[in-house]
């Protein structure tokens, strides 16, 4: 059974993975419907010197709009990604921002960066979901998003390979481990408890 | 089992959420130290004030403050941290093929030129475009002011001296932003460093400016400003593009990080974009 508590109120979301996550992303992120005004924004680890090929790919799969933001951009509804070799934070101003501030274990966009940033500026009514990879990265953030009285969710781990370590750090931390379909309906249902034109986050565009 | 550095960490972002705390420190770097960090961008600013902490072991802002308003090599450090000198040469190999290809043909009409590479860091990218400009024969008529308020980034800046093992990369930036020549023309190594020929910076100013807190100095006909301004907030990138706007003559070129835009700022009829990619823009 899942905890509907800030999943029906998030006013963002914030999404992290490595090794593994695009797959994920695939089965999450087509079904969100074009009405929905609840940013979602993700760090995915990839190569630091190719260009991102993110948008590119769920642009073509998603209703939303799905965007790589500009430093300063208003933290507007649809789906963002992180450009590569750039930390990307989220301002109180609900603003995003960029920094090329030294990898914080070992990646650059880091998901902790991303997350304790957004936790700040959106406090309970944000959610993070943390999907699979091989490193800890995430872990700080989940922690901080739920001090600050957010929730988190992550894929339960399956298994004992490496691309189980990011979850497994998650749940350490305080996310609740779910199936990729729980978190498929738990975003559907973010997504559709956000619609354009009722809240705030539409008058910083 | 998390580890200690990540405890530790984790302590220090809590206790900066305490944002009158760091607005009392950034106050008292600034009546004390005369750097103004005030209008820095928080969110990153909050994470490099953390690691500072840890780098100094100070368990509280307080502590902090109390250190690199005594100490002149905790703040010299600090300084550093707060600056994040990180620069490569040809970074994002596009923008400077797009400077020979779009940018250049237009300066080649004019009798001499004046560049300003606002926020240098170490050099990488005056070198950069003192190359391009050498190939393309305008390096002689060209004078290049680069400023930064980081003096040890300056001086190695001046220095012109890299390590060998990034050689490599920037070697492979040159060719895809459309080198001529092996840049290993433009270096002399020796032992792990690569020394940059001093011709390139013959015509080179390297000078202290503050953008948060200095003027103009000249007016120059090309602006470079790469991923500078993202470490600052809304009112004082208003402030550094309003002093890019007055330094550059109507259609002066100016070029940006390539996600950085002044369409967010006040001054977004100011400039129009040459090219929407790699971020070069005109004065209008």
């Amino acid at each position: 059974m899942l905890n509907r508590g800030t999943s029906d109120r998030a006013a963002a979301v914030v999404i992290g993975g490595s090794a593994g996550a695009i797959q994920g992303l695939l089965h999450l992120l087509p079904g969100l419907r074009a009405t929905s005004a609840l940013p979602i924004v993700i760090v995915v680890h990839l190569p630091p010197r190719s260009p991102s090929l993110l948008t590119e790919l769920f642009s073509e799969r998603c209703a939303l709009p799905v965007r790589e933001p500009c430093d300063k951009e208003p933290v507007t509804s649809g789906i963002w990604f992180a450009p590569p070799d750039y930390h990307l934070l989220i301002e109180k101003d609900r603003t995003f921002s960029l920094s090329l501030d030294e990898p914080d274990l070992h990646s650059r966009p880091s998901i902790d960066a991303l997350f304790e940033s957004a936790a700040d500026c959106y406090g309970k009514t944000l959610l993070g979901i943390v999907l699979t990879g091989a490193s800890r990265d995430g872990a700080r953030g989940v922690r901080t998003i739920c001090d600050l009285g957010g929730e988190c969710f992550t894929l339960a781990p399956d298994g004992s390979d490496d691309l189980c370590t990011m979850p497994r750090a998650a749940v350490e931390q305080g996310a609740t481990p779910v199936s990729l379909a729980d978190l498929g309906d738990l975003l559907r249902l973010a997504a559709d408890m956000h619609p354009r034109g009722r809240t705030a986050v539409e008058k910083y565009s | 089992m998390t580890n200690v550095g990540d405890v530790a960490e984790e302590g220090a972002l809590n206790l900066l959420r305490d944002e009158g705390a760091v607005d009392a420190l950034l106050h008292s770097i600034y009546e004390r130290r005369h750097y103004d960090f005030r209008r820095y961008a928080r969110a990153s600013l909050r994470r490099r004030l953390s690691l500072a902490m840890l780098e100094f072991r100070c368990e509280s802002l307080h502590g902090l403050q109390a250190k690199v308003l005594t100490d002149d090599r905790a703040f010299a450090a600090l300084v550093r941290t707060l600056t994040v000198p990180v620069s490569e040469m040809f970074r994002d190999p596009p923008f400077f093929r797009a400077f020979r290809e779009q940018v250049v043909p237009e300066l080649r009409t004019y009798p001499s030129l004046k560049l300003w590479v606002a926020g240098c860091s170490s050099g990488e990218e005056v070198y950069s475009l003192a190359i391009v400009l050498a190939e393309e024969g305008l390096l002689d008529r060209s004078l290049i002011y680069a400023t930064d308020i980081n003096e040890d980034s300056l001086a190695r800046a001046r220095t012109g001296v890299y390590s060998i093992d990034r050689m490599k990369l920037f070697s492979d930036n040159y060719f895809k932003a459309g080198g001529k020549e092996s840049l290993s023309r433009y270096y002399t190594a020796a032992y792990a460093g690569a020394a940059l020929a001093r011709s390139l910076t013959a015509n080179v100013l390297f000078s202290d400016h503050s953008l948060a807190t200095d003027s103009v100095f000249s007016e120059v006909e090309v602006v470079t400003c790469r991923n500078v301004m993202i470490y600052f907030d809304r009112s004082l990138q208003d402030r550094v593009l309003g002093l890019f706007a007055e330094a550059l003559p109507r259609r002066g070129f100016l070029g940006l990080g390539s996600k950085e835009t002044v369409l967010f700022s006040s001054h977004a009829t100011t400039f129009s974009e040459l090219t929407v990619r790699e971020k070069w823009f005109r004065r209008c």
